[in-house]
């Protein structure tokens, strides 16, 4: 008071508040610059996904909203023989193409690791499936496995070693060992580049070491290369799985679920029963119970991947 | 035996369809005499939109836009046409109706007024104005137009699937006519087979070819999904008997069916390796372009006859319909009437070649079924065509029930032994009673 009344302005000494905190506060600018991504994330994958969760909550038709209804939608499917028969074929499906597409992967690249001649374009033919979009080498399967038009039928025949044509895919277990087949063809090229390219991170003077302690082919293998393979290969085979678990196009084009849905995918008989007859919701709850399975895989990675040791080529203790 | 080859029949197709098509300035003196004493007048600065299936052959739509460009010369009211694959024409039709805005018209498949009638404009008059006119509409088009007493859709035409047959194999298995009786047809398989010249019917999902089929040969045995008021009536000892006689025939038929999609059936028919199978007219058609022989010794037939006693064929329809939010009612039912004037219509229908069907009596007359008699079959395939769903209503429960394949599957079940008969008729009438519920 004093020093105003002498008439000199001077600065006002007021406390800190909580905005003048907020203003430099390095966290609060950091959210802002965080909040695009966010937004994005939000739109475009949490929303869909929340939407369809409430969706399989719902009697949803195409075209049309629902009403709440509680999980009737999951307590038909809990006595529905098809559901059951598409988780069958899903796991098994994947389980069985993604452990052949890794054990092929993994010996094409350490094949390719080697010096060959004329690697780069070797690499590159080993890309082509990988390339070819989806639904083209699907329709290409198609026709090889034609009940009427298979090349494979034909040329059996011609060599005399069989008689009639092969029903690849109008059979129930034909059918499914064929498209299991086009897909680890499809697949393989994506795990055998990435494994190439952390075989490549290895250190050769890791090996030479070995070399000269005396080690065999084999030890070297399974005590430098597996080990500092193991991350790549979690994240391989996490990649390798979801996308194998979700695929759509390859059986769509090929099969369209059938014969009499013994190669629905959870994916192709959540599409069947969502578009094409309408039942939205429980379109939805077919692919939402899609998500504990797909939940295991990412942990399952997420778990080997937190192992530092493990990633150092240490023991698992 | 008549030599036909494709530039004949186009030949002879545009001859005789010059007697009575009008084009260029005659088909717009014509379609303006006809806007003067049409009874619907379009609103002033009326204009339309419509959404309609994608052609199967492209002169068709060609015929399409030339009766569509002389209405909008004729009245002043521009059209515009978009073409969506016909298997999405309904989801796109249920969304507008659902937030009021979209086409004005709609033109899609058999049930589609029927899955939100309230929110079709009523077009009664239309189907009168039509059906007095040009002797009357054909029984099914009649239950697939109606919603209670009024209109609220207007069918313009089917596609018919009938028998495709090759006519010297049919002879030297003793068959110079194709059987027109279920017990004769089984035969007929069976000699055929024997020969070593088999047919077959697509098991796996072929959203025509086997549903087509499979509702024949489960109607024909007097079984049916649902009675009149849509109870669920599956589990019958004639559907039982149907089941039987699919196994049967499945025995006769190619390996490989079960794997068959839509397209299946037509390759291996032209690659001479089915000698019988159902089909629309498109097997026909192809072969005349690029396998001449394989045309020449074939022919069409309708379904064979069990112990319903009555044709009990599938066709698929396709109603046009006007949605209650256009602001120009009048001029929707303007076009749709002029639609199906004899003078748009005849050279209109003439242009699909066989592979669309009428649905008003007067066209039997067209020349496009007589100009060739191997496509005289498909004249007829409206008024033998029951609706879908059989005995049941014809709107949203029918149609998912053919979508969701559940007669296909429950048929594929039993004829590749996955399941017995009882096994296969109880999951497709679980499935049946959610539908229905």
């Amino acid at each position: 008071m004093a020093l105003q009344t002498q008439g000199k302005p001077t600065r006002e000494f007021r406390d800190v508040t909580a905005w003048d905190r907020l203003k430099v506060n390095k966290n609060w600018l950091g959210l802002w610059f965080m909040l695009p991504a966010a937004a994005f994330l939000i739109l475009f994958l949490a929303y869909p996904l929340g939407l369809g969760i409430w969706l399989s909550f719902t009697d949803a038709r195409l075209g049309r909203g629902g009403e709440f209804i509680g999980l009737e939608n999951y307590d038909f499917l809990r006595d529905d023989p098809i559901f059951w028969l598409s988780v069958f074929n899903t796991l098994l499906y994947t389980s069985v193409a993604s452990i052949i597409k890794f054990a092929i992967g993994l010996y094409l690249a350490l094949l390719l690791n080697e010096n060959l001649p004329f690697k780069a374009i070797i690499r590159a033919i080993v890309l082509i499936p990988f390339i070819v979009p989806t639904v083209l080498s699907a329709i290409a399967f198609w026709w090889l496995f034609d009940p009427q038009f298979s090349i494979i039928s034909w040329s059996l025949k011609k060599m005399g070693l069989i008689t009639a044509n092969i029903d690849f895919l109008g059979d129930v277990w034909n059918a499914r060992w064929s498209v299991i087949f086009a897909n680890i063809w499809r697949g393989v090229p994506f795990v055998a580049i990435t494994l190439l390219a952390g075989l490549q991170t290895v250190s050769p003077s890791l090996y030479e070491a070995a070399t000269i302690d005396g080690a065999t082919s084999w030890q070297r293998f399974r005590f430098i290369t597996y080990p500092l393979l193991t991350p790549i290969i979690a994240v391989v085979m996490t990649f390798s799985v979801l996308f194998t678990f979700t695929d759509f196009q390859l059986i769509w084009v090929m099969t369209r679920g059938g014969p009499v849905n013994s190669t629905h995918l959870m994916a192709t008989f959540s599409y069947q029963r969502a578009i094409m007859s309408g039942y939205l919701g429980e379109g939805a709850a077919i692919s939402t119970a899609m998500i504990p399975f797909l939940l295991a895989a990412i942990l399952v990675s997420w778990f080997g991947l937190q192992r530092r040791k493990w990633q150092q080529g240490g023991d698992n203790d | 035996m008549n030599q036909f080859t494709r530039r004949g029949l186009v030949q002879g197709g545009t001859a005789l369809g010059a007697a009575a098509a009008l084009s260029g300035p005659a088909l717009l003196d014509w379609a303006k005499a006809w806007a003067q004493s049409a009874p619907w007048k379009p609103e002033k600065g009326a204009k339309l939109s419509m959404l309609r299936w994608k052609y199967f052959v492209q002169s068709e739509d060609d015929a399409f836009v030339k009766l569509i460009d002389a209405f909008s010369k004729a009245t002043g009211v521009p059209v515009e046409i978009s073409r969506e694959s016909y298997e999405d024409v309904q989801p796109k039709a249920s969304v507008a109706a659902n937030t009021g805005t979209g086409p004005d018209l709609f033109w899609g498949l058999y049930s589609l007024p029927h899955l939100f009638p309230q929110k079709c404009v009523d077009v009664t008059d239309v189907a009168d104005y039509l059906g007095k006119k040009y002797g009357g509409w054909v029984d099914s088009a009649v239950k697939y137009g109606k919603s209670g007493n009024k209109w609220i859709g207007v069918p313009i035409c089917y596609s018919g699937a009938l028998m495709n047959y090759r006519l010297e194999a049919s002879k030297k298995a003793g068959f110079s006519k194709f059987p027109d009786k279920t017990d004769a047809f089984l035969e007929y398989t069976k000699a055929m087979k024997a020969q070593g010249t088999p047919g077959g019917f697509a098991l796996g999902h072929a959203s025509g070819d086997a549903n087509t089929w499979v509702h024949w040969c489960l109607w024909t045995h007097g079984g049916q999904t649902v009675d009149a008021s849509d109870k669920v009536i599956l589990n019958s000892p004639e559907t039982a008997k149907a089941l039987e006689y699919a196994k049967a025939l499945y025995g006769n038929m190619i390996a490989g069916v079960a794997s068959w999609n839509d397209a299946s059936n037509n390759k291996a028919f032209l690659a001479r390796e089915i000698h019988w199978t159902n089909n629309g007219i498109s097997i026909y058609v192809a072969a005349q372009n690029s396998a001449k022989d394989v045309a020449e010794d074939m022919d069409h037939a309708y379904f064979p006859i069990g112990p319903a006693g009555k044709p009990t064929e599938l066709h698929l329809m396709y109603p046009t319909l006007i949605m209650t939010y256009t602001k120009f009612p009048q001029a929707s039912k303007a076009l749709v009437a002029f639609m199906l004037e004899a003078d748009n219509f005849n050279p209109w229908i003439q242009s699909a070649k066989g592979y669309l069907t009428h649905c008003l009596n007067a066209y039997d007359k067209n020349p496009v079924w007589t100009a060739d008699p191997k496509t005289t079959p498909f004249r007829d395939v409206a008024k033998r065509s029951l609706t879908a769903g059989g005995l049941g209503s014809v709107g949203e429960k029918a149609a998912t029930a053919i979508a969701d394949f559940v007669v296909v599957d429950m048929f594929a079940n039993y004829c590749t032994g996955r399941e017995d008969v009882k096994g296969a008729i109880a999951v497709a009438e679980r499935q049946l009673k959610r539908i229905y519920r």
